[in-house]
């Protein structure tokens, strides 16, 4: 029931920042939410929606730092060889150099 | 869709857990703390990506599942009065009280309506003046400011037909429950990302440092909670216990500052009990004096009812990681989700009904 999932909004309507309602694209559903708790939300941006609010609007530069992290721990493992299969599970795990 | 399907990547994912396995050196348990997490993890498998060494205790992390009894009892009550159209999320109709639930309940001639949010609710107050609408409102602190917000504007258009049956909980307080009991096996914890897009990560670092355990506050998509493990499995290896943000893209350090200004508006701080845990000092919501017109158990005349929880469900063992699911003796035979015993059976994101569903015995020995 906690679940929020992350949708685009493609049109507002309202002025007064308590009663704003973004109509927003959820992979092609439509559904509309209050959009009270992020005023500074523009058309275009993607918010996370739970039970009708919008509680925050997705950072997209935050968004790509977890594909950064995985980048960089791409190339520290091509640097360390022992990484080859990578352990099957039950096996010990290699130990870090 | 963007923002899901980039972070549901398999190799991804198998790069995450390998480096887990890497850092992995000793029996380490994590917690994680939202039931969105727990379905996720089971969902995708991931627990069965991590090495043996490494375990994932499910915690109380799914507010439907922490509902006392008692206050199922309340909804009962007030939802089968006859001026009443009793609304509330879907997954409340079938968490059983003491004798029934709300479908049965509503199977009996009760107005029980599910809706999608709590303004919903207030809507169906204005339009029907000659009912009392509740809400059943619970969950988080994710789902507060929508609960706030509806009677925030009931209390602004002067909407006298409409209450609230708080249950509303926090997590750090659970949190603290967890580390302080005497047989916790707690070594690092996952916070629930979208608690903390509304209150921020504050809260954490006191805990962090009191308890010495890693906090991390972590999303709900594969690569997310297996990103968060890796960062709490690294400061586990590194002797570290902070508070990290694995989900940036959505949890800033302060949180939402509107929706927690709105929170303490309407809401001031109470104990609750817990379904399972029993009576948490400080670790719920109730409606403020100043909206206590608002407070459908003082409506109703409700608030001194007092329920045992049932002895048969053993929940509170499996909210607090002691139990698996698949040990509880009424796990797939009495208990199932379409005859559920205990709250954790009945919401997708319990631990017993998720088990029930990807995992009905135990995860194989890895050979
Ligand atoms: S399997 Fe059913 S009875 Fe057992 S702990 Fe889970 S909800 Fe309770």
């Amino acid at each position: 029931m906690c679940l929020a999932v992350p949708g685009k909004i493609i049109s507002i309507q309202g002025e007064d920042p308590l009663s704003r309602i973004g109509k927003i694209d959820f992979g092609g559903v439509l559904k509309e939410a209050s959009l009270a708790y992020v005023p500074e939300a523009e058309v275009g941006d993607y918010v996370i929606v739970h039970v009708g609010f919008a509680l925050n609007r997705v950072d997209e530069a935050e968004a790509q730092k977890v594909f950064e992290y995985l980048r960089e721990m791409d190339q520290l493992a091509e640097l360390d060889e022992a990484v080859k299969p990578g352990p099957a599970s039950g096996e010990t795990p290699p130990a870090v150099r | 869709m963007k923002f899901i399907d980039e972070y549901r990547d398999a190799a991804a994912a198998k790069q995450l857990a390998r480096q887990i396995a890497r850092l992995a050196t000793r029996p380490w348990n994590l917690m994680e703390v939202c039931g969105g997490q727990t379905h996720a993890i089971l969902k995708f498998g991931l627990d069965e990506l991590l090495p043996p060494q490494l375990a994932l205790i499910h915690g109380p992390g799914c507010p439907v599942c922490v509902t006392p009894v008692e206050i199922i009892d309340k909804a009962l009550e007030i939802a089968a009065r006859p001026e009443v159209i009793f609304t509330s999320f879907g997954d409340m109709l079938r968490v059983p009280g003491s004798r029934q639930d709300l479908l049965s309940v509503k199977a009996r001639g009760g107005d029980v309506r599910i809706v999608y949010s709590p303004l919903d609710a207030l809507k169906l107050a204005v339009q029907n003046p000659e009912k009392e609408v509740v809400f059943f409102g619970v969950g988080f602190e994710t789902t507060a400011p929508a609960t706030a917000m509806a009677v925030f504007q009931a209390a602004r258009q002067g909407v006298k037909n409409f209450s609230i049956l708080v249950s509303h909980v926090l997590v750090p307080p659970a949190i603290e429950a967890v580390l302080s009991s005497a047989d916790n096996r707690v070594h690092g914890f996952l916070a629930a990302g979208h608690v903390c897009a509304v209150m921020g990560c504050e809260e954490y670092h006191p805990l962090a440092a009191k308890y010495r355990v890693p906090i991390v506050v972590t999303g709900f998509e594969p690569v997310d909670i297996l990103q968060g493990i890796l960062l709490c499995v690294t400061q586990l290896a590194e002797g570290r216990a902070e508070v990290e943000n694995q989900y940036s893209r959505a949890v800033r350090r302060e949180g939402n500052p509107a929706a927690q200004k709105l929170i303490r508006e309407v809401f001031r701080v109470v104990s609750r009990k817990w379904r399972g845990l029993g009576e948490i000092p400080n670790s719920g919501l109730g409606l403020r004096e100043s909206y206590a017109a608002y407070d459908a158990e003082q409506k109703f005349g409700v608030a001194g009812l007092v329920v045992e929880e049932s002895s048969e469900c053993r929940s509170g063992e499996v909210l607090q990681g002691k139990l698996k699911p698949y040990d509880c003796p009424a796990f797939g035979t009495r208990c199932t989700p379409e005859h559920p015993l205990g709250a954790t059976m009945v919401s997708s994101e319990g631990a017993c009904a998720a088990y029930y569903r990807y995992r009905r015995t135990p995860v194989p020995p890895a050979s």
